[in-house]
């Protein structure tokens, strides 16, 4: 569904992002994990066209991803930020509902912004709330409520546990893998928490020096060198599996 | 060689910012469709209704002030008369549109970069792209063309609030009488001075605004990159503003 080749990205001489190539496919949910300072943002930011590569390609259903065709791209994609990324002036429910209001009426957009968040378990009286006053793991359920409720084909998660306690990191965990099971949406997420990893991926990604070192499914992770830094402990070694 | 390559280079920089900003300028103004209704009518309020109380209080002191002067100064050569046609050209073609200009500037510059700062900072902005709203639509136009319709609306009332100002202290201090002083200041006044006065609010408007979304788009990493973007927004709208009014007035008036 989704095919990187060769993309590249430098930074004042300094490569970020040096060839790399990766592919996900429908239903899919991939995990992206690597150092801070890898280019996983980098990557993030290349597919959504806020940076422009310098070389290589992003395919989306074989097309490739430019100007023209990115629009098509962005109406069935959703995305949880980091830090959610609610917009401060808008409640919760317009929030939510910020890209349906643009195409419905407020009444029916509203409608569908609760039941979404009724998903990510957020009553309908948080709907009328302002994002400053939601804590860091209602504003993260929020923000999931946002990327799903357009039906999205694509889901990015960016860092989705990052702030957040163990017990919140896995319920939101949990809600992400219920989420991309029952839509059947393509899932990519960037994280370098491998509690995620095992939760959400089905396969997972190691970007090292600005391409990907290792990518194999989540079961074998466990055996994959180049994951012992992640893991924290020592591993089987069996022989490399090149990136696909 | 070296004095010759820095000038050049400076001067490559400035024409390099110039067309930036006029281009982020053009792409603000004339990309409208879709055009975000809701977003426009809160940075109305925002601008233009929220601003009112301000421009007022700044115009009633200013026309009180300017009424005393014009009284004391022109009692020297035996002119202490013109107090209502001063009053009234001054706050009408000057004093209105640049101080009402310099408090919305202060007032809303830095709330517009400091809002539109934080939303890169905390990406909100990168959200709109993912939500397919364009930034600029959203963002950007709908406060260039409020500031640009509403700062002349308070020039307006801000015009009759410090000629009302004058006329307090006209006829409360200095022995005026309430009707002549009325007639007088409209006897002198001329619509090309209230139109102008008008204009130079649209351009004050827009330069307010403009230098609020720029730095705030352009705005640094972290609260200190947002509080240089909100100085520099403030800083560059106000000497925006006392350069385009001494233009506009060479233009207007010469």
């Amino acid at each position: 569904m989704i095919q990187i080749a060769g993309l590249r990205k430098s930074f004042g001489g300094t490569p970020v992002l040096a060839g790399v190539d990766l592919a996900v496919g429908q239903g899919e949910s991939l995990c992206v994990i690597g150092q801070s300072g890898t280019g996983k943002s980098v990557l993030l930011k290349c597919i959504l066209g806020l940076t422009a590569p310098d070389g290589g390609q992003i395919l989306w259903q074989g097309k490739p991803l430019d100007r023209r065709t990115r629009p098509a791209f962005l109406a069935r994609f959703g995305m949880l930020f980091q830090g959610a990324a609610l917009f401060d002036s808008l409640t919760v429910w317009q929030n939510v509902a910020f890209r349906l209001r643009q195409r419905m009426p407020d009444a029916q957009a509203r409608a569908i912004a609760v039941e979404k968040l009724a998903r990510v378990g957020l009553g309908p009286e948080t709907a009328d709330l302002m994002p400053a006053e939601l804590s860091g793991g209602m504003a993260k359920r929020a923000g999931l409520a946002r990327a799903i409720a357009d039906d999205p084909a694509v889901i990015f998660f960016d860092e989705p546990t990052t702030g957040l306690d163990p017990i919140r990191a896995r319920r939101i965990n949990d809600l992400i893998r219920g989420i991309v099971t029952e839509t059947g949406a393509t899932a990519i997420t960037i994280t370098h928490d491998m509690d995620s990893v095992r939760a959400i991926g089905d396969r997972v990604a190691l970007l090292q020096d600005g391409r990907i070192a290792w990518d194999g499914p989540v079961a074998r992770m466990d055996q994959a060198p180049p994951l012992a830094g992640f893991l924290g402990h020592a591993v089987t070694q069996l022989p490399h599996k090149p990136a696909t | 060689m070296i004095p010759v390559r820095l000038t050049g280079r400076a001067a490559l920089s400035l024409t390099r910012g110039i067309g930036a900003i006029a281009l982020f300028v053009a792409r603000g103004l004339f990309r409208l469709r879709p055009f975000h209704g809701r977003a426009f009518a809160a940075q109305l309020v925002q601008i233009g209704w929220l601003s009112l109380p301000v421009v007022g209080l700044t115009a009633l002191f200013t026309g009180a002030a300017l009424a005393l002067q014009i009284h004391s100064g022109g009692a020297r050569f035996q002119a202490s008369d013109v107090v209502p046609a001063i009053v009234a050209i001054g706050m009408v073609r000057e004093l209105g549109p640049v101080l009402g200009g310099l408090m919305v500037a202060a007032r809303v510059a830095s709330s517009i970069a400091a809002e539109i700062g934080t939303m890169k900072v905390t990406e909100q902005i990168d959200a709109l792209v993912t939500l397919s709203t364009d930034p600029m639509r959203w963002l950007v136009t709908p406060r260039l063309w409020a500031a640009m319709l509403t700062v002349p609306a308070l020039v307006a009332v801000g015009d009759i609030i410090g000629i009302l100002g004058g006329w307090l202290i006209g006829t409360g201090s200095l022995g005026f009488n309430s009707a002549a002083y009325l007639a007088n200041s409209r006897a002198y006044l001329e619509s090309w001075d209230v139109v102008s006065g008008l204009l130079k609010g649209a351009v004050f408007g827009l330069i307010v605004a403009t230098c609020g979304c720029w730095f705030g788009i352009h705005s640094g990493r972290g609260a200190a990159g947002v509080g240089r973007a909100t100085k520099s927004a403030v800083v560059a709208s106000a000497v925006g503003i006392l350069a385009a009014n001494f233009v506009l007035t060479g233009l207007f008036f010469e």
